[in-house]
Protein backbone atom coordinates (compact mmCIF):
# COMPACT_ATOMS: atom_id res chain seq x y z
CA UNK A 1 0.00 0.00 0.00
CA UNK A 2 1.36 3.15 -1.54
CA UNK A 3 1.91 5.69 1.50
CA UNK A 4 0.59 9.43 1.31
CA UNK A 5 3.92 11.68 2.42
CA UNK A 6 4.91 14.96 2.55
CA UNK A 7 8.41 15.65 1.42
CA UNK A 8 7.38 18.70 -1.00
CA UNK A 9 5.66 21.16 1.18
CA UNK A 10 8.10 20.32 4.53
CA UNK A 11 10.13 23.25 5.08
CA UNK A 12 14.01 22.41 5.39
CA UNK A 13 16.52 25.07 6.61
CA UNK A 14 17.68 27.20 3.74
CA UNK A 15 21.27 26.91 3.11
CA UNK A 16 21.91 23.74 4.91
CA UNK A 17 21.97 21.61 1.44
CA UNK A 18 23.59 24.42 0.00
CA UNK A 19 26.31 24.25 2.86
CA UNK A 20 27.07 20.62 2.40
CA UNK A 21 27.08 20.86 -1.00
CA UNK A 22 29.82 23.62 -1.28
CA UNK A 23 31.58 21.05 1.06
CA UNK A 24 31.83 18.47 -1.39
CA UNK A 25 33.41 18.23 -5.23
CA UNK A 26 30.51 19.25 -8.06
CA UNK A 27 30.96 15.66 -9.59
CA UNK A 28 29.61 14.03 -5.68
CA UNK A 29 26.62 16.16 -5.87
CA UNK A 30 25.89 14.56 -9.53
CA UNK A 31 26.95 11.45 -8.16
CA UNK A 32 24.31 11.80 -5.60
CA UNK A 33 21.61 13.08 -7.45
CA UNK A 34 22.49 10.18 -9.61
CA UNK A 35 22.43 7.47 -7.29
CA UNK A 36 18.72 8.90 -5.81
CA UNK A 37 17.63 7.95 -9.28
CA UNK A 38 15.46 11.41 -9.66
CA UNK A 39 13.72 11.88 -12.88
CA UNK A 40 12.25 14.65 -13.94
CA UNK A 41 8.95 15.35 -12.38
CA UNK A 42 7.02 17.61 -15.41
CA UNK A 43 6.15 14.09 -16.90
CA UNK A 44 8.96 12.68 -19.58
CA UNK A 45 10.90 11.62 -16.65
CA UNK A 46 14.18 12.17 -17.43
CA UNK A 47 16.92 11.20 -15.38
CA UNK A 48 18.10 14.25 -13.31
CA UNK A 49 21.54 13.14 -12.97
CA UNK A 50 22.35 12.02 -16.28
CA UNK A 51 21.56 15.19 -17.32
CA UNK A 52 23.52 17.22 -15.02
CA UNK A 53 26.07 14.89 -15.82
CA UNK A 54 25.67 15.44 -19.56
CA UNK A 55 26.17 19.61 -18.95
CA UNK A 56 28.73 19.17 -16.80
CA UNK A 57 31.00 17.64 -18.88
CA UNK A 58 30.94 19.43 -21.50
CA UNK A 59 33.79 22.45 -21.40
CA UNK A 60 32.00 25.52 -23.02
CA UNK A 61 30.89 28.33 -20.84
CA UNK A 62 29.02 30.58 -19.85
CA UNK A 63 26.21 27.76 -18.74
CA UNK A 64 22.76 27.92 -17.88
CA UNK A 65 20.40 26.51 -15.15
CA UNK A 66 16.80 27.25 -16.02
CA UNK A 67 13.73 26.09 -13.71
CA UNK A 68 10.40 24.66 -16.16
CA UNK A 69 7.95 26.56 -14.45
CA UNK A 70 5.47 26.48 -17.31
CA UNK A 71 3.02 24.11 -15.78
CA UNK A 72 0.60 23.70 -18.91
CA UNK A 73 -0.60 20.23 -18.81
CA UNK A 74 -4.47 20.13 -18.72
CA UNK A 75 -5.21 19.53 -15.06
CA UNK A 76 -1.93 20.15 -13.38
CA UNK A 77 -1.57 22.61 -10.83
CA UNK A 78 1.15 21.28 -8.49
CA UNK A 79 4.36 24.08 -9.84
CA UNK A 80 1.99 26.83 -8.83
CA UNK A 81 1.57 25.89 -5.08
CA UNK A 82 5.29 24.72 -4.94
CA UNK A 83 5.72 28.09 -5.97
CA UNK A 84 3.31 30.04 -3.95
CA UNK A 85 4.97 27.72 -0.85
CA UNK A 86 8.19 26.57 -1.37
CA UNK A 87 9.84 29.15 -3.91
CA UNK A 88 13.42 29.77 -2.12
CA UNK A 89 13.73 25.21 -1.68
CA UNK A 90 12.96 25.32 -5.57
CA UNK A 91 15.82 28.40 -5.72
CA UNK A 92 18.42 26.13 -3.97
CA UNK A 93 17.34 23.20 -5.97
CA UNK A 94 18.44 25.27 -9.10
CA UNK A 95 21.63 26.59 -7.29
CA UNK A 96 23.01 23.16 -6.18
CA UNK A 97 22.35 22.05 -9.44
CA UNK A 98 24.25 25.47 -11.23
CA UNK A 99 26.93 24.16 -9.17
CA UNK A 100 26.85 20.99 -10.09
CA UNK A 101 27.27 21.99 -13.78
CA UNK A 102 29.36 24.81 -13.59
CA UNK A 103 26.57 27.48 -14.65
CA UNK A 104 26.36 31.07 -13.63
CA UNK A 105 23.27 31.94 -14.67
CA UNK A 106 19.65 31.01 -14.73
CA UNK A 107 15.88 31.79 -15.69
CA UNK A 108 12.36 30.55 -14.10
CA UNK A 109 10.66 30.49 -17.09
CA UNK A 110 6.82 31.32 -15.63
CA UNK A 111 4.10 30.55 -17.47
CA UNK A 112 1.66 33.81 -18.26
CA UNK A 113 -1.12 32.71 -17.06
CA UNK A 114 0.78 32.72 -13.66
CA UNK A 115 1.88 36.08 -14.18
CA UNK A 116 0.07 37.21 -10.73
CA UNK A 117 3.17 35.20 -9.08
CA UNK A 118 5.75 37.47 -10.29
CA UNK A 119 5.97 40.60 -8.16
CA UNK A 120 5.94 37.51 -5.04
CA UNK A 121 8.14 35.18 -7.09
CA UNK A 122 11.11 38.57 -7.62
CA UNK A 123 10.37 39.57 -4.10
CA UNK A 124 11.94 36.29 -3.01
CA UNK A 125 14.89 36.57 -4.97
CA UNK A 126 15.28 39.91 -3.83
CA UNK A 127 15.08 39.08 -0.24
CA UNK A 128 17.90 35.95 -1.34
CA UNK A 129 20.27 38.10 -2.91
CA UNK A 130 20.06 40.39 0.16
CA UNK A 131 20.63 37.23 2.33
CA UNK A 132 23.92 35.88 0.15
CA UNK A 133 22.02 33.58 -1.34
CA UNK A 134 22.38 34.82 -4.84
CA UNK A 135 24.77 36.80 -6.61
CA UNK A 136 28.23 36.63 -6.12
CA UNK A 137 30.42 34.80 -3.08
CA UNK A 138 27.25 32.57 -2.47
CA UNK A 139 27.11 32.00 1.16
CA UNK A 140 30.39 32.82 1.40
CA UNK A 141 32.01 30.17 -1.14
CA UNK A 142 34.47 32.47 -2.98
CA UNK A 143 34.30 32.24 -7.04
CA UNK A 144 30.70 30.85 -6.66
CA UNK A 145 28.07 33.39 -8.47
CA UNK A 146 24.61 33.04 -10.18
CA UNK A 147 22.22 35.41 -11.57
CA UNK A 148 18.61 34.39 -11.87
CA UNK A 149 16.11 36.23 -13.53
CA UNK A 150 12.07 35.87 -14.13
CA UNK A 151 10.97 35.33 -17.85
CA UNK A 152 7.10 34.65 -18.40
CA UNK A 153 5.88 33.31 -20.96
CA UNK A 154 2.44 33.79 -23.27
CA UNK A 155 0.11 31.37 -23.43
CA UNK A 156 1.82 28.86 -25.84
CA UNK A 157 1.52 24.92 -24.31
CA UNK A 158 4.61 23.97 -26.37
CA UNK A 159 6.56 26.34 -24.58
CA UNK A 160 6.86 23.33 -21.76
CA UNK A 161 8.81 21.20 -24.18
CA UNK A 162 12.35 22.43 -23.37
CA UNK A 163 13.93 23.14 -26.72
CA UNK A 164 11.23 25.12 -27.21
CA UNK A 165 11.52 26.71 -23.52
CA UNK A 166 14.63 27.83 -24.47
CA UNK A 167 13.88 29.18 -28.49
CA UNK A 168 11.34 30.98 -26.44
CA UNK A 169 13.71 32.78 -24.12
CA UNK A 170 15.64 33.49 -27.41
CA UNK A 171 12.90 36.13 -28.38
CA UNK A 172 12.03 33.44 -30.90
CA UNK A 173 8.83 31.84 -31.64
CA UNK A 174 8.77 28.56 -29.34
CA UNK A 175 9.23 26.17 -31.59
CA UNK A 176 10.79 22.76 -30.73
CA UNK A 177 13.95 21.72 -32.84
CA UNK A 178 15.36 18.17 -33.17
CA UNK A 179 17.39 16.33 -30.72
CA UNK A 180 20.45 15.90 -30.58
CA UNK A 181 22.11 17.92 -29.78
CA UNK A 182 20.62 18.33 -26.59
CA UNK A 183 20.20 21.63 -24.39
CA UNK A 184 23.33 20.08 -22.34
CA UNK A 185 25.18 20.61 -24.86
CA UNK A 186 23.80 23.03 -27.17
CA UNK A 187 20.60 25.15 -25.12
CA UNK A 188 20.15 28.89 -24.20
CA UNK A 189 22.20 30.97 -27.20
CA UNK A 190 24.17 27.35 -28.01
CA UNK A 191 25.80 27.33 -24.52
CA UNK A 192 25.48 24.09 -22.25
CA UNK A 193 21.79 24.28 -20.20
CA UNK A 194 20.16 22.39 -18.15
CA UNK A 195 16.62 22.54 -17.77
CA UNK A 196 14.63 21.12 -14.74
CA UNK A 197 11.06 20.77 -13.64
CA UNK A 198 10.18 22.86 -10.46
CA UNK A 199 8.92 19.74 -8.43
CA UNK A 200 12.26 18.23 -9.68
CA UNK A 201 14.10 21.25 -7.98
CA UNK A 202 11.69 21.22 -4.90
CA UNK A 203 13.22 17.16 -3.63
CA UNK A 204 17.18 18.32 -4.67
CA UNK A 205 17.56 19.88 -0.83
CA UNK A 206 16.35 16.70 0.83
CA UNK A 207 17.92 14.38 -1.66
CA UNK A 208 21.12 16.44 -1.21
CA UNK A 209 20.37 16.65 3.23
CA UNK A 210 18.94 12.98 3.61
CA UNK A 211 21.13 11.32 1.08
CA UNK A 212 20.13 9.21 -1.88
CA UNK A 213 19.46 5.92 0.59
CA UNK A 214 16.72 8.07 1.94
CA UNK A 215 14.95 8.92 -1.16
CA UNK A 216 14.53 4.92 -2.63
CA UNK A 217 12.64 4.27 0.61
CA UNK A 218 10.00 5.72 -0.80
CA UNK A 219 8.30 4.29 -4.27
CA UNK A 220 9.20 1.64 -6.20
CA UNK A 221 12.61 -0.06 -7.06
CA UNK A 222 12.75 1.49 -10.56
CA UNK A 223 10.46 5.04 -9.70
CA UNK A 224 12.31 6.13 -6.42
CA UNK A 225 10.77 8.82 -4.28
CA UNK A 226 7.26 10.73 -4.23
CA UNK A 227 5.26 12.44 -6.59
CA UNK A 228 2.30 15.57 -6.54
CA UNK A 229 -0.69 14.84 -8.24
CA UNK A 230 -3.35 17.20 -9.25
CA UNK A 231 -6.39 15.96 -8.78
CA UNK A 232 -9.81 17.62 -10.43
CA UNK A 233 -12.58 16.25 -11.97
CA UNK A 234 -15.44 14.53 -10.04
CA UNK A 235 -14.17 13.35 -6.60
CA UNK A 236 -15.05 15.24 -2.96
CA UNK A 237 -11.65 16.42 -2.34
CA UNK A 238 -10.02 17.83 -5.41
CA UNK A 239 -6.49 19.25 -5.17
CA UNK A 240 -2.82 18.42 -4.44
CA UNK A 241 -1.78 15.18 -2.80
CA UNK A 242 1.51 14.09 -2.57
CA UNK A 243 2.08 9.95 -2.86
CA UNK A 244 4.96 7.54 -3.29
CA UNK A 245 5.28 6.00 -6.31
CA UNK A 246 3.69 2.72 -6.72
CA UNK A 247 0.20 3.78 -5.45
CA UNK A 248 -2.49 2.27 -7.96
CA UNK A 249 -5.04 4.27 -9.29
CA UNK A 250 -7.80 2.45 -7.09
CA UNK A 251 -5.91 3.70 -4.01
CA UNK A 252 -5.16 7.12 -5.19
CA UNK A 253 -9.38 7.47 -6.08
CA UNK A 254 -9.80 6.43 -2.52
CA UNK A 255 -8.02 9.04 -1.02
CA UNK A 256 -9.37 11.62 -2.73
CA UNK A 257 -13.02 10.55 -2.34
CA UNK A 258 -13.83 9.46 -5.76
CA UNK A 259 -17.30 7.88 -5.94
CA UNK A 260 -16.87 3.65 -6.52
CA UNK A 261 -18.97 4.12 -10.01
CA UNK A 262 -15.69 6.05 -11.45
CA UNK A 263 -15.63 5.79 -15.17
CA UNK A 264 -12.45 6.85 -16.42
CA UNK A 265 -9.63 8.59 -15.16
CA UNK A 266 -7.31 10.68 -17.30
CA UNK A 267 -3.81 10.62 -16.32
CA UNK A 268 -0.85 12.47 -17.44
CA UNK A 269 -3.62 15.20 -18.90
CA UNK A 270 -4.43 15.76 -22.44
CA UNK A 271 -1.27 13.86 -23.36
CA UNK A 272 -1.16 11.09 -21.47
CA UNK A 273 -3.39 7.90 -21.09
CA UNK A 274 -7.05 7.10 -19.68
CA UNK A 275 -7.41 4.40 -17.82
CA UNK A 276 -10.78 2.54 -17.25
CA UNK A 277 -12.22 0.21 -14.35
CA UNK A 278 -10.29 -2.22 -15.51
CA UNK A 279 -7.03 -0.31 -15.29
CA UNK A 280 -7.62 0.58 -11.75
CA UNK A 281 -5.28 -1.86 -10.07
CA UNK A 282 -2.32 -0.62 -11.87
CA UNK A 283 0.50 1.34 -10.25
CA UNK A 284 1.27 4.93 -11.25
CA UNK A 285 4.85 4.75 -12.16
CA UNK A 286 7.45 5.41 -14.74
CA UNK A 287 6.66 1.79 -15.03
CA UNK A 288 3.64 1.41 -14.99
CA UNK A 289 1.69 4.17 -15.85
CA UNK A 290 3.81 7.51 -15.84
CA UNK A 291 2.37 11.13 -15.54
CA UNK A 292 3.32 14.37 -14.87
CA UNK A 293 0.61 14.34 -12.19
CA UNK A 294 -2.61 15.52 -13.97
CA UNK A 295 -5.00 12.85 -12.51
CA UNK A 296 -8.96 13.86 -14.07
CA UNK A 297 -12.22 12.11 -12.68
CA UNK A 298 -14.77 11.32 -15.14
CA UNK A 299 -18.04 9.80 -12.95
CA UNK A 300 -20.27 7.18 -14.90
CA UNK A 301 -22.55 10.38 -16.49
CA UNK A 302 -19.73 12.20 -18.12
CA UNK A 303 -19.41 11.17 -22.01
CA UNK A 304 -16.38 9.92 -23.13
CA UNK A 305 -16.67 11.18 -26.54
CA UNK A 306 -16.79 15.25 -24.91
CA UNK A 307 -14.00 14.42 -23.18
CA UNK A 308 -12.27 13.07 -26.34
CA UNK A 309 -13.00 15.89 -28.58
CA UNK A 310 -11.99 18.47 -25.70
CA UNK A 311 -8.40 17.16 -25.44
CA UNK A 312 -8.47 16.94 -29.84
CA UNK A 313 -9.56 20.60 -29.61
CA UNK A 314 -6.68 21.49 -27.38
CA UNK A 315 -4.21 19.93 -29.32
CA UNK A 316 -5.19 21.46 -32.76
CA UNK A 317 -5.22 25.29 -30.76
CA UNK A 318 -1.79 24.52 -29.36
CA UNK A 319 0.39 22.66 -32.06
CA UNK A 320 3.13 24.97 -32.78
CA UNK A 321 2.40 24.11 -37.13
CA UNK A 322 5.94 23.40 -37.92
CA UNK A 323 5.80 19.75 -38.78
CA UNK A 324 3.59 18.70 -40.58
CA UNK A 325 2.37 15.15 -39.27
CA UNK A 326 0.89 17.73 -36.03
CA UNK A 327 0.04 20.34 -37.33
CA UNK A 328 -2.52 18.43 -39.89
CA UNK A 329 -3.12 15.61 -38.01
CA UNK A 330 -4.56 17.30 -35.62
CA UNK A 331 -6.96 18.93 -37.92
CA UNK A 332 -7.93 15.96 -39.49
CA UNK A 333 -8.12 14.33 -36.42
CA UNK A 334 -10.68 16.75 -34.93
CA UNK A 335 -12.26 16.40 -38.22
CA UNK A 336 -12.73 12.64 -37.91
CA UNK A 337 -14.02 12.59 -34.29
CA UNK A 338 -16.50 15.65 -35.47
CA UNK A 339 -17.69 12.89 -37.85
CA UNK A 340 -19.29 11.19 -35.01
CA UNK A 341 -21.28 13.52 -33.89
CA UNK A 342 -22.55 14.67 -37.14
CA UNK A 343 -23.72 11.04 -37.50
CA UNK A 344 -21.33 9.82 -40.27
CA UNK A 345 -18.59 8.25 -38.33
CA UNK A 346 -17.76 4.53 -38.28
CA UNK A 347 -15.77 2.06 -37.47
CA UNK A 348 -13.73 3.33 -40.90
CA UNK A 349 -12.89 6.19 -39.52
CA UNK A 350 -11.70 4.74 -35.68
CA UNK A 351 -9.14 2.56 -37.91
CA UNK A 352 -8.65 5.73 -39.97
CA UNK A 353 -7.80 7.79 -37.17
CA UNK A 354 -5.86 4.92 -35.38
CA UNK A 355 -3.59 4.66 -38.35
CA UNK A 356 -3.32 8.64 -38.63
CA UNK A 357 -2.62 8.61 -34.90
CA UNK A 358 0.18 5.82 -35.75
CA UNK A 359 1.92 8.66 -38.15
CA UNK A 360 1.52 11.01 -35.55
CA UNK A 361 3.50 9.47 -33.13
CA UNK A 362 6.00 8.34 -35.14
CA UNK A 363 6.62 11.12 -37.19
CA UNK A 364 6.24 14.25 -35.33
CA UNK A 365 8.83 16.07 -34.46
CA UNK A 366 8.64 16.92 -31.02
CA UNK A 367 6.64 15.41 -27.93
CA UNK A 368 4.13 17.39 -28.55
CA UNK A 369 2.97 15.57 -31.77
CA UNK A 370 4.34 12.29 -30.44
CA UNK A 371 2.05 12.27 -27.58
CA UNK A 372 -1.36 13.44 -29.07
CA UNK A 373 -2.31 9.83 -29.64
CA UNK A 374 -1.89 8.64 -26.11
CA UNK A 375 -4.93 9.71 -25.02
CA UNK A 376 -6.61 9.61 -28.43
CA UNK A 377 -5.40 5.84 -28.61
CA UNK A 378 -6.73 4.42 -24.74
CA UNK A 379 -10.15 6.67 -24.96
CA UNK A 380 -11.04 5.47 -28.35
CA UNK A 381 -10.28 1.58 -27.31
CA UNK A 382 -11.71 2.00 -24.24
CA UNK A 383 -15.16 3.66 -24.82
CA UNK A 384 -14.69 2.73 -28.62
CA UNK A 385 -18.99 1.97 -28.62
CA UNK A 386 -19.97 4.69 -26.96
CA UNK A 387 -17.84 6.82 -29.46
CA UNK A 388 -18.90 5.45 -32.47
CA UNK A 389 -22.45 5.65 -31.25
CA UNK A 390 -22.19 9.02 -29.82
CA UNK A 391 -24.72 11.28 -31.87
CA UNK A 392 -24.29 15.19 -30.31
CA UNK A 393 -26.44 16.66 -27.76
CA UNK A 394 -28.88 18.17 -30.39
CA UNK A 395 -29.52 14.29 -32.27
CA UNK A 396 -29.95 12.93 -28.78
CA UNK B 1 3.09 61.20 -32.14
CA UNK B 2 3.10 57.41 -31.38
CA UNK B 3 6.30 56.86 -33.04
CA UNK B 4 7.96 59.36 -31.05
CA UNK B 5 6.31 57.90 -27.71
CA UNK B 6 7.14 54.49 -29.06
CA UNK B 7 10.92 55.31 -29.46
CA UNK B 8 11.20 56.68 -26.45
CA UNK B 9 9.40 53.97 -24.76
CA UNK B 10 12.02 51.13 -26.61
CA UNK B 11 14.99 52.92 -25.53
CA UNK B 12 13.80 52.49 -21.92
CA UNK B 13 12.78 48.72 -22.04
CA UNK B 14 16.20 48.54 -23.98
CA UNK B 15 18.09 49.78 -20.51
CA UNK B 16 16.01 47.77 -18.62
CA UNK B 17 16.67 43.89 -20.72
CA UNK B 18 19.46 44.97 -23.26
CA UNK B 19 19.40 45.39 -26.51
CA UNK B 20 19.73 41.64 -27.43
CA UNK B 21 17.74 39.31 -29.18
CA UNK B 22 16.52 37.49 -25.83
CA UNK B 23 14.79 40.63 -24.82
CA UNK B 24 12.33 40.83 -27.77
CA UNK B 25 9.61 38.81 -25.75
CA UNK B 26 9.88 40.24 -22.60
CA UNK B 27 9.63 44.14 -24.76
CA UNK B 28 6.69 43.25 -26.70
CA UNK B 29 4.91 41.81 -23.22
CA UNK B 30 5.52 45.53 -21.67
CA UNK B 31 4.65 47.13 -25.23
CA UNK B 32 1.13 44.76 -24.91
CA UNK B 33 0.61 46.11 -22.01
CA UNK B 34 0.90 49.87 -22.70
CA UNK B 35 -0.80 49.70 -26.32
CA UNK B 36 -3.10 47.10 -25.88
CA UNK B 37 -2.37 45.21 -28.96
CA UNK B 38 0.53 45.04 -31.30
CA UNK B 39 -0.14 46.86 -34.67
CA UNK B 40 1.77 47.39 -37.27
CA UNK B 41 3.05 50.86 -36.03
CA UNK B 42 4.77 48.78 -32.94
CA UNK B 43 5.97 45.94 -35.05
CA UNK B 44 7.91 47.96 -37.69
CA UNK B 45 9.08 50.44 -34.82
CA UNK B 46 10.46 46.95 -33.07
CA UNK B 47 12.41 45.68 -36.44
CA UNK B 48 13.72 48.62 -36.93
CA UNK B 49 15.36 49.41 -33.01
CA UNK B 50 16.26 45.33 -33.18
CA UNK B 51 17.73 46.03 -37.04
CA UNK B 52 15.75 42.81 -37.68
CA UNK B 53 13.06 42.14 -40.19
CA UNK B 54 9.48 42.94 -39.21
CA UNK B 55 8.31 39.57 -40.68
CA UNK B 56 10.39 38.35 -38.33
CA UNK B 57 8.92 40.76 -35.34
CA UNK B 58 5.36 39.47 -36.71
CA UNK B 59 6.35 36.20 -36.84
CA UNK B 60 6.97 35.87 -32.88
CA UNK B 61 4.35 38.05 -32.08
CA UNK B 62 1.46 36.03 -34.10
CA UNK B 63 2.63 32.76 -32.72
CA UNK B 64 1.99 33.38 -28.55
CA UNK B 65 -1.65 33.45 -27.63
CA UNK B 66 -0.97 36.15 -25.10
CA UNK B 67 -0.02 38.55 -27.56
CA UNK B 68 -2.60 40.08 -29.89
CA UNK B 69 -1.66 41.12 -33.46
CA UNK B 70 -4.69 42.46 -33.69
CA UNK B 71 -7.06 45.38 -31.21
CA UNK B 72 -9.14 43.61 -28.49
CA UNK B 73 -10.93 45.00 -25.90
CA UNK B 74 -9.19 47.05 -23.03
CA UNK B 75 -10.07 43.65 -20.86
CA UNK B 76 -9.50 40.24 -22.46
CA UNK B 77 -11.66 37.65 -20.60
CA UNK B 78 -10.33 34.62 -21.02
CA UNK B 79 -12.26 31.89 -19.91
CA UNK B 80 -11.25 27.85 -19.03
CA UNK B 81 -11.89 25.91 -22.30
CA UNK B 82 -9.84 22.72 -20.50
CA UNK B 83 -12.12 19.57 -19.59
CA UNK B 84 -12.05 20.26 -15.71
CA UNK B 85 -13.64 23.33 -15.89
CA UNK B 86 -16.17 22.18 -18.31
CA UNK B 87 -17.37 19.18 -15.91
CA UNK B 88 -17.76 22.08 -13.42
CA UNK B 89 -20.08 24.14 -15.32
CA UNK B 90 -18.14 25.94 -17.78
CA UNK B 91 -20.60 25.81 -20.49
CA UNK B 92 -23.31 27.78 -18.38
CA UNK B 93 -20.73 30.57 -17.21
CA UNK B 94 -20.17 31.04 -20.93
CA UNK B 95 -24.20 31.40 -21.71
CA UNK B 96 -24.12 34.13 -18.84
CA UNK B 97 -21.20 35.99 -20.17
CA UNK B 98 -22.64 36.11 -24.17
CA UNK B 99 -25.85 37.16 -22.70
CA UNK B 100 -24.53 40.01 -20.71
CA UNK B 101 -21.94 41.25 -23.23
CA UNK B 102 -24.32 40.64 -25.97
CA UNK B 103 -21.04 39.25 -27.89
CA UNK B 104 -20.27 35.59 -28.80
CA UNK B 105 -17.08 33.55 -27.71
CA UNK B 106 -14.10 35.44 -29.68
CA UNK B 107 -15.45 38.57 -30.01
CA UNK B 108 -15.21 42.01 -29.26
CA UNK B 109 -17.98 44.72 -27.72
CA UNK B 110 -18.54 47.20 -30.13
CA UNK B 111 -17.64 50.01 -27.65
CA UNK B 112 -13.89 47.87 -27.23
CA UNK B 113 -14.41 47.43 -23.62
CA UNK B 114 -14.16 43.46 -23.57
CA UNK B 115 -13.23 41.01 -25.37
CA UNK B 116 -14.28 37.18 -24.64
CA UNK B 117 -12.09 34.46 -25.48
CA UNK B 118 -11.12 30.84 -24.58
CA UNK B 119 -7.69 29.72 -22.98
CA UNK B 120 -6.60 26.45 -22.01
CA UNK B 121 -5.53 25.27 -18.54
CA UNK B 122 -4.74 28.08 -16.01
CA UNK B 123 -4.00 25.64 -13.54
CA UNK B 124 -7.64 26.31 -11.37
CA UNK B 125 -8.47 22.69 -11.82
CA UNK B 126 -9.52 22.09 -8.47
CA UNK B 127 -11.51 24.88 -8.28
CA UNK B 128 -13.19 25.02 -11.74
CA UNK B 129 -14.95 26.76 -13.53
CA UNK B 130 -11.92 29.60 -13.50
CA UNK B 131 -11.49 32.65 -16.41
CA UNK B 132 -8.95 35.58 -16.14
CA UNK B 133 -10.23 38.85 -16.98
CA UNK B 134 -6.39 40.47 -18.57
CA UNK B 135 -3.85 39.54 -15.52
CA UNK B 136 -6.06 38.60 -12.84
CA UNK B 137 -7.50 35.43 -12.31
CA UNK B 138 -11.14 33.97 -10.91
CA UNK B 139 -11.97 30.31 -9.45
CA UNK B 140 -15.30 28.74 -8.72
CA UNK B 141 -17.20 30.93 -10.98
CA UNK B 142 -20.99 30.54 -10.87
CA UNK B 143 -23.02 32.48 -13.76
CA UNK B 144 -23.78 35.11 -11.43
CA UNK B 145 -20.52 35.28 -9.83
CA UNK B 146 -18.91 35.71 -13.26
CA UNK B 147 -20.86 38.58 -14.38
CA UNK B 148 -20.38 40.28 -11.11
CA UNK B 149 -17.02 40.34 -12.21
CA UNK B 150 -17.19 41.38 -15.17
CA UNK B 151 -19.27 44.23 -14.23
CA UNK B 152 -16.75 45.47 -11.64
CA UNK B 153 -14.26 46.24 -14.31
CA UNK B 154 -14.79 50.17 -15.35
Amino acid sequence: MARKIDVVFSDIELGKALKKVYEAKPEAVVETVKKSNLRGRGGAGFPTGLKWEMAAKINKFPKYFICNADEGEPGTFKDKLILEKQAPKVIEGMLIGAYAIGAEKGFIYLRGEYKYLYSSLQETIDKLKRDGFLGKNICGKKGFCFDLEIRLGSGAYVCGEETALIESLEGKRGEAKNKPPYPTEEGFLDKPTVVNNVETLAFVPHIIVNGADWFHQFGTEKSAGSKLFSVSGDCEKPGIYEFEFGITIRELLKEVGAAPDTKAVQIGGASGFCASSDDFDKPICFEGIPTGGSIIIFNKSRSMFKVLKNFVEFFQQESCGQCTPCREGCSRMLEGIEKFELGTGSSKTVSDLLSLSETMSLASKCGFGQSVPNSFRTIITKFRDEIISYRGENNE
Amino acid sequence: MLRESLVNRLDELFTKYGKKRESLLPILQELQDGYSYLGEEIINEVARAFNISQTEVFSVASFYHFLNIKPKGRYVIRLCRTISCELKGKEEVLRALESELGIKMGETTPDRKYTLDYANCMGMCDKGPAMMVNNDIYSGLTPSKAVDIVRSYK
